[in-house]
Parts: C-alpha cells; structure tokens; sequence
C-alpha cells in the first residue's frame, strides 16, 4: 500500500544491484492481511504514502502483519522503512487532527505531526557500517520524529530538516533495521547504503566471510554528486561539508 | 459605470502593457494580480457580464489541450470565448484574461468565459466566478512537494462544488473513482464521460496507478479494463459501488501511433464520428471531455466535429515541429502517469526511436523527482537508439534509465540544453523524428532555443 511515492526506486535498485552479481531476488508483495514469513524474509522495505493508505496500514499492523515484522528484525532480517512506513514502526504517530495511530515500538521513537511541512533536498552524513559517508534525498513530511534516548540515528542532517527540524538528526537505527525520512528514491542514488542493506542480508543468512563484487558505480556516483552540488548551488550547504 | 472597477481595469492593462514592453513571460498573470489588488471582485463582476457565464476546466492531466479544444468547439459555435492562455492557470490569470478582454468602462468583449484552473485554486475560482460548467479530467499525483496530497486536493473539490446550484452542470470523468465520486449528493446536474470501447485498454492497473481502492469502505477496486493510470472500468468487490455510466461516452475508439486516432462518441443527442490528430489515449480522453463539455453547453454537433478535426495540442503538450531534413516532437512530460502514458504513444510502433529527456526541478516541475521512479522506463530498453538526457536533474535520468535496463552505452548526458539539443539532432538520421520530452521549465526553456534559433512563435501568441 505505502508504495506511491517513488519509493519503488529502492526495491528497483536492490533487485538490480543483486542481479547484476548473480544473486537471485524473489520479490513478495505484501497486501493487507497476513503476516510476513520470518523464516523466509531476508530483506523488508516499508515506503511511504498518503495519510488514507497510511491508515489502513496503521490498522494491518496492529495484527499479526506487525507482530511479525518484529519477529523478523529480532531474528536479523533487514529492514529499510521510508517516511509514513518509518512513522508507523515508532510507538506512535500523532496526526495533525490529533488522532494517534499506533506503531509497532520497533523503534524506540515516536512522532507527532507539525504545522509546517518540511520539504526539500536533504543531505546526510552517515557512520553505518563503519565509514562516515554520505545520503542524499528529499524529504517531505510534516510528522517530527523524536527518537528516545539509547536509539541511534541513521545519520546528521547536514542539509535539511531530518527527523524534526530540531535537534540535526535523521532516521533511526534497530539492529539491521533503518527508518528515514528520505525519498528520492533513496538507494539508487546512494549505492554504498543499497550494498550496504544487501551484505547485511546476505551475510546474515550465508556467513560473514561473503563478500560482494565490486560494480561500476559511475552512472551513481555522478547523480550523487550532483545532488551535493545542487544542494550547494542553492546554497544550502552548512559548512563543514566537503 | 463601475469606478472601482474602471481603477481596476486601468491598473491591470497598465501593467499588460508593461510586462508586454519589458517581455516579462508574455503578461499572463502579472496585470491579473494588479487588477485584483485595486478590485477584489474584479473576476465576478467581470464574468457577470458574460452572457453565458464561465466554463471552468481543472485536473492534473489534460486541462490546457482539453481547454483549448473547448475554445475551438466554441468558437466553430459562433461564441466569443474569454480564454486564460499559456498556462496562465492561477488566479491572477484568469483575471489577467478578463481585464485583456475588457474596456476601461468594464465591458467585456466576449460572451463566455472559458478558464483552465489550477487543481489548488478550483475552490477560489468557484467561488468567484460561480461557473456554469465545471469540467474535471481525472485527480493524478502531480506535485506532492507543492500540495501535499491528492485526497486533500479531493477533499477541497467536493467542497468547493457542493456550493453550486442546481443551474450548473458538472462534468466528470466517470473512468477515474476520485473524480466520479465527486458526483455523490451535488445539486447540479452532472454529465459523466468516458471510454466504453474496450480495445484500447490494458489488463492490469501500471505501477504509477495512484487510486485503487473504494472511496466507501477502502476496499481494493476490481478492474475490468484500465485505459490509464488508474482509469478504467471498476467495481468495488465489497460494497458494489461501480463507475457510474457516462452519459457521454467514446463507444469506438482506435489509435493510430503518434498520427492520431478515430473515435465515434455516443451522446444524448446521437453519435459523433471524429477523426484527431493527437495521439495516444490521453488524448482520447482530452477529446471526450470537451465533447462531454460542449454537451453541457448544449454547442452544435456540426462545430464539434469541426474543431476537433483541424485541432492540433496546445501549447508544447504535443507539437511537431520540422527543423531541416528532420522533425522534432515535443511533448510535455510532468508526472508518472502522463510520462508513461507518452512513452507508450511514441514507442508503440515498435521501431527504435530518437530520444531527448529533459528533466528539472524547479517549483513548477515540482522539487521531487522521486516520481521518475514511479514511470515503467522499462518500456525503453531496446526500443531507443540513443537517449539524450539533460537539465537540472539529467543525471537523476540517466541513472533511472540504467536501472530501467536501457543500455548505459545509449545513454548520454548533456548539461548544456543547447549542445545536447544540438548532439541530439545530429545523431538523428536525416527524415527521422527526434522525440523531445522535458518537464514544464524545461519545456519553456526548449521553446526559447527553438525561437531564437527561428523554428517556432512565442508562447503567448498561439
């Protein structure tokens, strides 16, 4: 359902980037009802969408949809969640008509909605898996996310709102699982995270020594840049970044 | 006499004049904007002297090309239309058109207002202009950045058109569930449209398909056939809630490639045969609708079938344009649906094709280019035999049609509009057509090279 907003690029880009090393991808599309095969599940993707569909997501969780995408990310299933999805897997969501839709407490986190809508280009530094590297996307949201103490972000908000407008940061982190503010779509143009989402996955199931075989990452590289000198262009750019 | 008008209309043509002298975009807004600040009722009292009042067309894709047609049909009428051109679609425009068409005094030279408005500003312009007609093509995500969502938009709708009364009449697209259900508890008369013949469709709702489940109780819809998008022809499995019949529907249709189409159009008045020359169903649509449209306005059938047979698109939605021994066709492309729908019509006949995207991000394209996600590019793989890419965002397309599977050998990227456009054409083989597909900037962008290289007339003038 939460799959309107371009947020197809990340599964696109996943699928492509593991075809081209040979490796398989079985795509299973979940509807409302049922629950996720935990056993079976490598790799989740929640997108995001408009306030209707995010109701009825909303409601799909409360099940057993809900109860087993925790199962999965407890057993190290990898989780990538963007925008309204992201919301939903906090402990709550707090409408702009003061509704409150519950999440799933996978994060530790919660979101309350806005007056002002954050819209725009973003640009993140990001210290998963290891190296400090860069995200570039676009947000558009007007929930703030405040994360409890003890949770990690996906990153600092260099350029953009992030998770609130507040405090600099953007997304959060649980084990293998990532929830963000960032469309655009997110994985295509920042190839080192897609990769990164894949190895996790893989490693999980087939042991830590797999590796994955390096691809011509050009064609990538040049849109990330180019967001980066867009964004600076614009001059939007806080100092500090290279 | 009016003298809060009258001060109106002199400060708005002062400003036409201005902006014309000075080249600001072609003064389509501009002199609007100042007129309403001297009267801010301005546009009412101005369409109260139009005889049969204002026609109003909104919608995410075809109000400009369907619009326009309507302006033909009423003009093949013997009718004098007072027409908001260029994409001139807010507000300001609208009265812009009026204050043009005005003398100081607040006569207007004109007996029917027609004005294609922004989906945002449909509720203010109702408001206002308390139109006779009101014509909606379909309700499509367009700009998310820009208005947030379309339930909002629909919400905004059904509001804005339960303030009409029973003396207007309003035309929907029965194809699309967001805008048929607008329908539901008017005091207006409603004229649905659509396409019944089933030829032309598809077995599945594509990717970019925004609207799928039932308005009633949020229940997945069941397609019997999808023509685009999300149109078709559904039926809510749960609750029965069904595409009401249109009233005014295209019961044969065949497309003929980018040459056109022929389609007969059954209406409460008999069959219509027509031949157009746009392509692709998009257009089917645009042409049912202003039929749909000249029903409600009770125009001749004879003029109907006059106009839409000498019409060619508006304003940069379709134009072929001969540049040497080669053509160029030009397309506007602004949103997932609309974008595949064109890449559809020019790909359909199978032969590899000459192709040039041009993408920006500015606030009229809208900030987000997520959307190119959201487009089947894998349409193109193997059917291309060079993509040129440029604009703000060209990068971001050359990267969308690598994971689309189109060969990154074909794909080129040329910053600068004027050497890409001048590399596309040199790679085109003489006699071929280079298929040229920006986004609105960058439409306006191609439009001015073209001018200043002598191919084609400013905007404003056509």
């Amino acid at each position: 359902m939460l799959n309107i907003y371009g947020d197809r690029g990340n599964i696109i880009s996943l699928a492509r980037r593991a075809q081209w090393r040979g490796i398989d991808v079985n795509i299973v599309n979940q509807g409302v009802g049922g629950a996720v095969d935990v056993e079976q599940t490598d790799l989740l993707f929640v997108g995001g969408g408009q306030d209707k569909e995010q109701l009825t997501v909303c409601e799909d969780f409360k099940g057993i949809k809900g109860k087993s995408i925790k199962e999965a990310v407890e057993a190290g299933a990898v989780l990538l969640s963007i925008c309204g999805g992201y919301q939903l897997l906090g402990h709550f969501f707090k409408t702009g008509t003061g509704e409150t839709l519950p999440g799933i407490g996978l994060f530790d986190a919660w979101t309350i909605a806005g007056k002002r809508r954050f819209i725009g280009n973003v640009l993140v530094e990001s210290q998963v898996g290891g190296e400090k590297r860069t995200l570039v996307g676009f947000e558009n949201h007007s929930g703030r996310t405040f994360l409890a103490e003890g949770t990690p972000p996906l990153g600092k908000a260099l350029v953009g709102f992030g998770n609130n407008g507040d405090d600099g940061s953007e997304g959060a982190v649980y084990r293998n699982a990532y929830g963000c503010y960032l469309h655009g779509s997110l994985l295509p143009k920042n190839p080192w995270f897609a990769d990164h989402l894949l190895l996790t996955a893989l490693r999980r199931r087939y042991g830590s020594t797999v590796t994955l075989q390096p691809l011509d990452d050009a064609v990538e590289e040049r849109a990330h840049q180019s967001v980066v000198e867009h964004m600076r262009r614009l001059g939007t750019v806080r100092s500090g970044v290279s | 006499m009016d003298p809060r008008l009258s001060a109106s209309l002199l400060a708005g043509k002062t400003a036409l004049l201005l902006s014309r002298r000075l080249g600001i975009g072609g003064g389509t807004t501009f002199p609007g904007t100042v007129a309403r600040r001297v009267d801010p009722s301005a546009t009412a009292k101005l369409v109260g002297r139009l005889s049969r009042g204002a026609t109003v067309v909104t919608g995410t894709n075809g109000k400009t090309t369907t619009s326009r047609l309507l302006s033909r049909i009423m003009q093949a009428a013997d009718l004098h239309p007072v027409h908001n051109r260029a994409g001139a679609n807010l507000i300001g425009g609208v009265t812009s058109a009026l204050v043009a068409a005005s003398g100081l005094s607040g006569q207007v030279r004109a007996d029917i207002g027609l004005f294609e408005v922004d989906e945002a500003v449909l509720p203010s312009v109702l408001l206002e202009a308390r139109p006779r007609v009101v014509l909606i093509t379909n309700l499509f995500r367009d700009q998310l950045d820009r208005y947030g969502e379309v339930d909002y938009l629909a919400r905004i709708w059904r509001q804005g058109l339960a303030q009409l009364d029973e003396q207007a009449t309003v035309v929907l697209n029965a194809d699309d569930p967001l805008v048929a259900n607008l329908g539901e508890g008017l005091r207006s008369r409603i004229v649905y449209y659509g396409l019944q013949d089933e030829r032309e469709g598809l077995p599945s709702l594509p990717h970019a398909a925004d609207s799928k489940s039932c308005l009633h109780c949020g229940t997945r819809l069941d397609y019997s056939i999808v023509y685009y998008g999300h149109l078709g022809k559904y039926r809510c499995p749960n609750c029965g809630a069904a595409r009401p019949v249109p009233e005014v529907g295209a019961v044969a249709v065949k497309t003929q490639g980018t040459a056109g189409s022929e389609l007969v159009v059954a209406t409460p008045r008999g069959e219509l045969a027509l031949h157009s020359t746009m392509p692709g169903v998009y257009n089917l649509y645009n042409t049912v609708a202003a039929v749909a449209a000249a029903e409600a306005l009770g125009l001749d059938h004879a003029a109907i079938k006059q106009a839409v047979e000498t019409f060619s698109a508006a304003f940069g939605r379709i134009e072929r344009i001969p540049v040497g021994d080669k053509q160029l066709f030009l397309a506007l492309v602004k949103n997932p649906v609309g974008f595949g729908e064109v890449l559809r019509t020019v790909l359909s006949d199978g032969h590899s094709k000459n192709l040039f995207i041009i993408i920006n991000d500015k606030f009229a394209d809208g900030t987000d280019i997520s959307w190119l996600w959201d487009v089947d590019f894998e349409l193109v793989a193997g059917r291309a035999s060079f993509v040129m890419t440029s604009g703000l965002r060209g990068e971001d397309m050359a990267l969308r049609l690598k994971y689309a599977g189109v060969d990154v050998d074909s794909v080129l990227l040329e910053k600068n509009l004027g050497a890409a456009l001048e590399k596309a054409l040199a790679l085109t083989p003489a006699g071929e057509t280079l298929y040229v597909l920006p986004t609105y900037t960058a439409l306006l962008e191609v439009r001015d090279l073209l001018r200043r290289l002598g191919h084609v007339g400013r905007f404003w003038e056509d």
